[in-house]
């Protein structure tokens, strides 16, 4: 396929290897922050390629994964109201709530449907004038644009039947709080959360540009590589990321030049900016990270399913205290260092989502260590 | 990855997963599937036949006192939505899918049963164009409607139509082929592009519209099959090998329906405690299909067929078996694409596109499109 097999070139990922080999002299550990780049790294093979010196950590940016358990539940509720039309990107079906998950409700009797776009949900609530349709938005600052211009649509429409419940997370905030809370704990670095640098999220990065990730760099003094998805991409990124440790520097550098730019998409970050406004927000498995995701704008609180269901709002749920996922995304403890990994907690029974998510990196350590690898 | 967490032979704690009903998953293909036949349809209908779990069950000839033919039997059912899709409709996949289940064991399929679930309202004329494609279908195939059954439901109790159909065929003597028959050295052959039925659907249901039309594979596959027991003839697996009985000819074939070729691949390694190494660009996929993959973020491996085998043949036979296929009108695009090994037995590997290594895992449940 034009445009993408170049960037799954064996030939030029040898030659890229073969230059990381040369450049590495000692260990350093790189957290991959995109579930989309975790994804590609594993269905590629690309982690078991690198050289012996280089580990990967899986980061928190996979959007199912830091859903918090509440806005799960809260998403189950709502699924279950025999008024609603619950419409959802097709993944978040099988994350676990506290109790079920949205395939359960399914077929319990509650409408459940997966859409590819936020603008497919609109279509439902504009064919079902008697019901309300709910859309789960999710996801990062990619996902943003798309869910906003729904709520946009929705309330330039008059569709007063279409409401979002919001989970929405960001970048920026979630590699200060990695950052943060490692230093917290012993002064410089913890040891068993040790970060040399980060491959950013090519895909957020193209909306929301690099810019926010100077202060970071300057703050955190580690290497911010921005990388794209294909092997060749992430390949490229990681060189570039471990050329700067090896030299000592640290600077943000953009390693997905054909997509990514400084400023980024504006009308894109107008459009977020529009509808969304910062909050605190609840990672699963992290707990709550100061303004790190976006909720409505008080102008569009009709649209605004917690608002709308008020019920839902008292939900409150705690999280399996067997599950250590949130170490786990955290790059704190490795999937098979869980007591529940491979016993209670498996692709087909997870308790948490880094087991179900197919880029999660439980589900990722589950298929790898039956090869003993 | 420096852990070494030992999960070879390890099973599932919660058979029936914490689902207190049925769940779309359950008939996916995948592991939940798996699990419900394991846990709850294997014990309690116990018996060497149903034990065999392949695509048709096959029944000694020694049952009736004759000492050439076996004969295999198998049953399918087809709740497919929508009934017409680009390429085929539910009719045709009724007989195609029962007689690809018999063709699996090398059975020559001869009858049919035809059960038909009918949802008050069904327009006549649907009907009828269903049974008019069931029947030129059947003559396609070479089999007959033997005997036949129709219920009618309730309106808003059926998707309009469900079809049930049985097959029963003939293995001619001398014809072993089943999962477990799989062996180290053996060789993986596919006979054409996968995934084309699953985006095919696909396309329709979602309403995604791509430069060019992805149709259904949807094809009886016996006459494809029998060339190639035929160029397999003499490929006979030394008696006694690996402390097995000897196997002739072609040693396994599935078709690649739910769950696609990772399924399949899957399901031989586990009947025959083996592993299997492909290499991904071996794999034919159409760009189309493929491009559809990109966007919609599935893995072509996952996607059902309906016209398209898989077969393990040991290495003597394969390139005579292959150009059988490629000389075939449904196995035109035929490719050997990996082999069997004695590492990892029940895991199945891929090399990527990049030279890397990957596992290629059973499906869960139901194929879900990723997010991002």
């Amino acid at each position: 396929m034009k445009y993408i097999d170049e960037y799954r070139d064996a030939d030029l990922t040898r030659k890229l290897l073969a230059d990381l080999q040369k450049t590495t002299t000692r260990d350093w550990t790189l957290m991959e922050v995109c579930g989309g780049q975790t994804h590609s790294i594993i269905k590629s093979g690309l982690d078991q390629m690198l050289p012996p010196q280089i580990e990967l950590v899986h980061g928190p940016g996979c959007p199912v994964c830091v859903t918090p358990l509440e806005q799960v539940d809260k998403a189950i509720a709502l699924a279950s109201l025999p008024e609603v039309i619950f419409s959802s990107y097709g993944d978040m079906l099988r994350v676990p709530g506290s109790k079920q998950d949205l395939f359960a409700v399914k077929a319990q009797g509650g409408d459940v449907r997966i859409v590819y776009s936020p603008l497919d949900a609109l279509k439902i609530a504009k064919d079902n004038p008697s019901k309300t349709v709910i859309f789960f938005a999710i996801g990062f600052e990619t996902t943003a644009p798309a869910n906003a211009m729904a709520v946009l649509q929705a309330k330039a429409q008059g569709l007063g039947n279409f409401a979002v419940l919001v989970s929405h997370v960001t970048v920026p905030a979630a590699i200060s709080a990695l950052m943060d809370s490692s230093r917290a704990e012993s002064g410089t670095t913890s040891p068993d959360m040790k970060v040399d640098g980060f491959l950013a999220a090519g895909h957020v990065c193209t909306v929301m540009g690099f810019w926010e990730y100077e202060p970071l760099v300057e703050k955190y003094k580690i290497p911010i590589v921005v990388t794209g998805f294909e092997p060749v991409d992430l390949l490229n990124g990681i060189l570039k990321c471990v050329r700067q440790l090896e030299a000592g520097t640290y600077k943000v550098e953009n390693a997905y030049e054909r997509s990514v730019s400084r400023e980024g998409n504006l009308p894109a970050q107008a459009v977020i900016k529009q509808v969304f406004e910062m909050t605190d927000r609840a990672w699963r498995g992290i707990g709550v990270i100061p303004m790190s995701g976006y909720k409505l704008r008080p102008e569009f609180a009709d649209f605004d399913a917690e608002l709308r269901f008020p019920e839902v709002q008292a939900i409150q749920t705690k999280e399996n205290p067997l599950c250590i996922s949130g170490l786990v995304l955290q790059g704190r403890k490795k999937p098979s260092e869980c007591a529940a990994f491979g016993k209670e907690c498996t692709p087909q029974t997870p308790l948490g989502a880094t087991m179900v998510s197919s880029e999660g990196a439980c589900a990722a350590y589950y298929r790898y260590g039956r090869l003993g690898k | 990855m420096t852990d070494k967490p030992n999960l070879l032979g390890w099973t599932c704690p919660r058979p029936l997963q914490n689902y207190p009903t049925i769940v779309m998953g359950h008939g996916a293909g995948g592991k939940m599937m798996a699990d419900l036949i394991e846990h709850l349809f294997a014990p309690a209908f116990d018996n060497e036949w149903l034990g065999q779990m392949g695509d048709a069950t096959k029944f000694d000839p020694s049952l009736w006192g004759t000492r050439d033919s076996s004969l295999a039997f198998t049953t399918d059912s087809f709740v497919v939505s929508p009934l017409f899709f680009p390429g085929g409709n539910i009719g045709e996949l009724a007989v195609f899918g029962t007689v690809n289940d018999l063709a699996m064991r090398g059975a020559k399929p001869l009858y049919l049963s035809a059960g038909f679930i009918l949802e008050e309202g069904l327009p006549m004329e649907t009907l009828g164009n269903i049974v008019t494609a069931m029947a030129a279908a059947c003559r396609k195939a070479g089999v007959k409607v033997a005997t036949g059954d129709t219920k009618v439901v309730q309106r808003g109790h059926g998707d309009g139509i469900y079809i049930n159909t049985s097959g029963l065929g003939i293995i001619p003597a001398g014809v072993d082929i089943g999962p477990a028959n799989a062996r180290p050295g053996d060789v993986v052959l596919v006979s054409g592009t996968m995934g084309d039925h699953g985006i095919a659907i696909m396309s329709v249901r979602e309403g995604l519209t791509f430069e060019t039309e992805i149709r259904s594979d949807t094809v009886p596959l016996y006459g494809l099959v029998e060339a190639m027991i035929e160029a397999g003839k003499g490929g006979d697996t030394p008696s006694g090998f690996d402390g097995h009985a000897p196997l002739r000819g072609i040693h396994c074939l599935r078709d690649a329906t739910r769950g696609g070729l990772a399924a399949v691949l899957n399901e031989l390694v586990d009947s025959s405690k083996v592993g299997i190494e492909f290499d991904e660009r071996k794999v034919p996929i159409r760009p189309e299909v493929n491009a559809a993959c990109e966007m919609l973020g599935l893995d072509p491996f996952y996607i059902a067929n309906e016209g398209k085998l898989v077969a393990i043949v040991p290495q003597e036979t394969a390139e005579n078996v292959l150009a059988a296929m490629c000389g075939h009108e449904y196995g035109k695009n035929a490719a050997i694409i990996g082999r069997v090994v004695d590492e990892h037995p029940g895991l199945v590997t891929a090399k990527t596109s990049i030279g890397g290594m990957r596992v290629v895992d059973v499906p869960a449940g139901e194929l879900l499109p990723r997010i991002c």
